[in-house]
């Protein structure tokens, strides 16, 4: 990744896929694609940061896979091999992270499994890796799989250190402080999301005025 | 196996842990087609219809592939399993009601991609449940879905008249009313636990 933020200059045009995912089409607070797993593991910053990397795992992998077959594909049935793709990625995703630690695999749950239902992969299954070369398909996925697990863990940050007063399990306050609550509970979700997206709301309207 | 009662089961899977508010499972429609009660209820309707018939086939595969001994091919058969069954729903809408079918557009085919109905089969074999619980596991769960989709097409429809900041307009609304949704699901919470 690193090689193509210093050769980028001259090829603006190839960086641009990968950037575009960060901010100005990042999936989650722009696109609102992906909402299930983005609210449900989202309450610590460690379960958040572990989801987002596994999602852009299988977001890089079927994206590849996708361009590279896609002369191959009827189009009747594309939306089908796709879902297979994505399933076969993410069985693998799932027992990867089992074998890794048994601990994050009970914290993340079914939520691992449900990876294959989340419209961002296959958003950009059909919407870019079918059209597109395998190297720009790459470097889409980098950038989407990037600003999802960015949008994931600013969320699950936001989350534990207001409801749990820390973060990656490291305190943060002095005793005093009280916990909210609310925050770890499903609704402080929806808080979270609703507050960032003001917070971008506001930020775009200044820059439409100026 | 488990000593849960029937009906303990359907409030759980409708009230208590409800699959949207709680769970977060099948958002996408959640925000998409909740701007009508109209449409919110045909939706509901036909999200409940498909999580009945793939709960039951995926008994069906849980037991078959545990027979065999090939618990990895679980995640893909479900899914193969579901897209067939929503397309099935497709062509009997397309052919039954016409114009139905055109009110509920692209969030018909993406029943497919609603991770509720992959969450109902998924959840029901972790828990160990038998043929006549999943599918009321599954009849709860889409009880609970439409319910919350009807709830928050209803308050969205009455929010169209409110005089709120334009910066809030639009999803980040829905998502804070969402949240106080949830939040009163939450008294639901210890119901049939006896």
């Amino acid at each position: 990744m690193s090689r193509e933020t210093t050769s980028s200059v001259p090829k603006a045009t190839t960086t641009d896929e990968f950037i575009k995912g960060l901010w100005r089409e990042n999936p989650v607070f722009v696109q609102v694609l992906g909402m299930c797993p983005v609210l449900a593991v989202s309450n610590t910053a460690e379960n958040a940061l572990a989801m987002g990397l596994a999602t852009a795992f299988v977001l890089l992998m079927s994206n590849i896979l996708v361009s590279l077959l896609r002369d191959f594909i009827p189009k009747q049935v594309r939306i089908a091999s796709y879902i297979l793709i994505i399933a076969t990625f993410v069985t693998v995703t799932d027992y990867a992270i089992q074998a890794i630690s048994v601990e994050l695999y009970k914290s993340l749950g079914a939520f691992i499994s449900l990876i294959v239902v989340n419209c961002l992969i296959l958003s950009r299954a059909e919407a870019f890796a079918s059209k597109n070369t395998v190297w720009k398909s790459t470097l889409d996925a980098l950038g989407m799989g990037a600003g999802f697990t960015f949008a994931l863990f600013c969320l699950g940050a936001v989350r534990e250190i207001l409801g749990n007063g820390s973060i990656f399990e490291w305190a943060l306050f002095p005793e005093g402080f009280q916990n909210w609550i609310v925050m770890i509970l499903p609704a402080g979700g929806f808080f979270t999301l609703a507050g960032w997206l003001l917070i971008i709301n506001v930020i775009q309207t200044r820059k439409v005025k100026s | 196996m488990n000593t849960e009662s029937l009906g303990t089961i359907f409030l759980n899977a409708a009230l208590v842990n409800n699959f949207v508010l709680a769970y977060f499972l099948g958002i996408c429609p959640f925000l998409g087609v909740s701007g009508a009660v109209k449409t919110a209820s045909k939706m509901g309707m036909a999200v409940m219809f498909v999580m009945v018939i793939s709960s039951m086939c995926a008994f069906g595969i849980h037991t078959f592939l545990a027979a065999i001994n090939a618990p990895y091919l679980q995640l893909i058969s479900y899914i193969v399993v579901i897209a067939s069954t929503v397309q099935l729903v497709e062509m009997f809408i397309k052919k039954m009601s016409p114009s139905l079918f055109r009110s509920l557009g692209i969030f018909l085919p993406l029943i497919t991609t609603n991770c509720a109905i992959l969450g109902v089969a998924l959840f029901q074999t972790n828990k160990g449940y038998g043929f006549i619980e999943s599918v009321v596991y599954a009849l709860g769960a889409g009880a609970g879905f439409t319910l919350a989709l009807l709830l928050i097409a209803g308050l969205r429809e009455q929010l169209n008249f409110a005089d709120v900041p334009q910066i809030s307009k639009g999803t980040a609304l829905t998502l804070f009313i969402a949240g106080i949704l949830s939040l009163c699901f939450m008294g639901f919470a210890g119901l049939g636990a006896q």
